[in-house]
């Protein structure tokens, strides 16, 4: 692999909350190069989302965060305010969920990604800017002068991408961009993060609960279970043979249609995710295991090796490897 | 006993719109919903499934057409719409917004049956519908509120509020597209659970093909106010025909081996269903000319269709089929 663009090295992040730490990372390293798309799967809680604000550190005041961000070798953790402000529009930029709430309601979209430009100084004419962005997300540039209630949802997802791209940044961290819109507008969406991912030569981290999109956007991907990633390595290969019995349920979750061994067979897991301030001892997973050993309550368990590039974090990896 | 045990006849449901337009959210439609089995009424966000589903629950008055139930046209008065919401339950989707935060578990089960003035024990019957949601021991869960439970839990609330008054007729909208993916399974396996073991009825509302392959015994797919395609769930997920199911299909991410066709632009607007076939502005066999090879375009455009057979139990409206 060429060197890494961004390098993420043992994160932890730990909330503050009136009833004590909340440790919503624990311990998470991965690698990003230029021009990949790298997938985070995992449920609500799990720490995914607590990741993309960790990166660019946008994370409520107070939070508890260690490791390192390396962005070209530069932790972005220990950048000053001046530096992090550039680097969050001009190197990496983030398209969050809910399309909505991301968007100034009594502002016109054209001037909210006016605005970056203008305090960023990445373009000359930022008016010139955004009708080029406008049209590079696939939206007329007379949208511009909309306000987002005039858009629709797939509309505003557009406008969110526009202004995640509008200071040229060459990793776009996109937390679960599809989860609220239909499947169809859902199609458009990633159809054209695809595409800007190849023309803009974009890095890419996919944040979302739904594998079969990963498997179909990334290259490689990651899930992750309070907190901690458990199982890593090429994203159709996690999905298709997975190791960990956690990314099992999930896959299982979202059957292939014509599938027959699914076909009025639904299969889910027993329990909820863990709370972050609860997590169970040993594995964290083993109160929910379908195939749990008795040593899965208090084993230390870690990301062992299963073969090329794949990592899982589960005991009977470690077993498969010994014999 | 008819093995019919619901249906809609030629129904029309229209809202005024924003401007004085008429919306015509449901536009003719005929559904049979059969005793005892599992039918999926599939469509994006502003087909009208949601407000059909609506309408069948009495909570909807349709301008044209009538809810047939058990050989009966429902009536709008409260002395049959009463009884009728007892034996025909909705269970709607965001469950944390279903429940009120400030009732326990048990008097959220329980306000069915006081509404319904059932008789019998109260208590008992919460409790055995609490167990039948998969929520054991129910005195566990009797005594706790909203925010106590996690999102899989709640969902069993509302299930378990709905199946109290052992209802014939399920009405679930997007049962599971709130839940976590590892919870959403096991919400699935309880309601065919409900079909097989309480000879529950459901109609399960939703935009998700996977769900359907998962529960369905048949499906209906709605575009801009009608059915455009039903027929027995696998034979239509393997074989569809119209070509709006086809586009559906082939950007589920869970089908493979299926060329994508991304529909550009988004569903249409009820205040304006086009003439003809109301799919023809976004159909890829108008568009890439195959219609016009086939010499149906005229008819696209311009001649209005209904269901007809293209298998056995298997019906679409296409002018190409």
């Amino acid at each position: 692999m060429s060197q890494p663009l961004l390098s993420v090295r043992d994160l932890h992040v730990t909330y503050r909350s009136e009833a004590g730490p909340v440790p919503a990372v624990r311990g998470v390293s991965f690698d990003l190069a230029p021009s990949e798309t790298f997938g985070l799967a995992g449920e609500s809680g799990c720490g995914k989302s607590t990741i993309a604000g960790a990166l660019l550190k946008v994370l409520p005041p107070g939070t508890d965060v260690t490791g390192e961000v390396l962005l070209d070798g530069e932790d972005v953790l220990q950048m000053t305010p001046g530096r992090l402000r550039a680097v969050r529009w001009t190197e990496m930029s983030i398209v969050f969920q809910g399309a909505l709430h991301a968007l100034n309601p009594v502002q016109r979209v054209g001037n909210q990604i006016a605005e970056a430009i203008e305090v960023h100084r990445t373009a000359p004419d930022a008016g010139a800017r955004v009708a080029e962005l406008l049209e590079v997300v696939g939206l007329p540039a007379r949208r511009a002068s909309d306000y987002p209630h005039q858009l629709s949802g797939g509309q505003r997802q557009r406008i969110l991408i526009a202004l995640a791209l509008a200071c040229n940044p060459r990793i776009l961290i996109a937390d679960e961009p599809t989860t609220a819109l239909d499947v169809m507008v859902q199609a458009q969406v990633l159809e054209l993060l695809e595409r800007l991912q190849r023309e803009l030569a974009l890095s890419m981290i996919f944040i979302t609960h739904d594998l079969s999109t990963l498997s179909y956007v990334c290259r490689r991907t990651a899930v992750m279970y309070a907190g901690r990633i458990v199982e890593e390595g090429l994203a159709d290969e996690v999905f298709a043979r997975p190791k960990h019995p956690y990314t099992a349920a999930l896959a299982a979750a979202f059957p292939l249609i014509g599938d027959h061994a699914h076909r009025m067979k639904p299969s889910g897991l027993g329990g909820d995710p863990p709370d972050p301030r609860d997590i169970p001892s040993g594995c964290p997973f083993h109160p929910r295991c379908p195939i749990a050993l008795a040593e899965c309550t208090s084993a230390e368990i870690e990301l062992w090796p299963t073969g090329e590039g794949r990592n899982a974090a589960c005991v009977r990896v470690l077993d498969e490897a010994r014999r | 006993m008819s093995d019919i045990l619901l249906e809609t006849r030629g129904l029309a449901v229209r809202f005024p719109g924003r401007h004085g337009e008429i919306a015509r959210a449901v536009d003719g439609v005929d559904l049979v919903v059969r005793r005892g089995e599992v039918l999926a009424l599939v469509g994006e966000s502003g087909c009208g499934k949601t407000t059909l589903a609506r309408t069948i629950m009495g909570l909807e008055r349709p301008a044209e057409g009538e809810v047939v139930y058990e050989g009966e046209p429902i009536r709008y008065d409260a002395g049959f719409l009463r009884p009728y919401r007892g034996k025909v339950q909705m269970v709607f989707q965001d469950p944390l917004g279903a429940l009120n935060p400030r009732q326990t578990v048990y008097e959220a089960v329980a306000e069915g049956l006081r509404i319904q003035k059932l008789p019998g024990d109260e208590a008992m019957r919460v409790a055995d519908a609490l167990a039948r949601a998969g929520l054991r021991p129910p005195g566990r869960f009797l005594r706790l509120y909203p925010y106590e439970l996690s999102g899989g839990q709640r969902q069993r609330v509302v299930i378990a509020g709905a199946m109290v008054l052992n209802p014939t007729l399920l009405v679930a909208d997007e049962p599971v597209s709130s839940l976590d993916a590892s919870v959403r399974g096991e919400i699935l396996k309880l309601m065919l659970e409900l079909v097989r073991d309480a000879g529950v009825t459901i109609l399960v509302v939703t935009h998700d093909l996977g769900l359907a392959w998962n529960i369905a015994d048949r499906i209906a797919v709605m575009y801009l106010g009608r059915i455009v395609e039903e027929g027995p769930a696998e034979e239509l997920l393997s074989h569809p025909r119209h070509p709006y199911t086809r586009a559906l299909l082939s950007v589920v991410p869970e089908v493979e081996e299926m060329e994508q066709q991304i529909l550009q632009g988004e569903a249409p607007d009820p205040t304006r269903i086009p003439s003809g076939c109301r799919f023809h502005p976004r159909c890829p066999l108008v568009a890439s000319g195959e219609a016009a090879r086939l010499g149906i375009e005229e008819r696209c455009r311009y001649d209005d269709l209904a269901l007809h057979d293209v298998a056995p139990e298997h019906r679409a409206a296409c002018h190409a089929l």
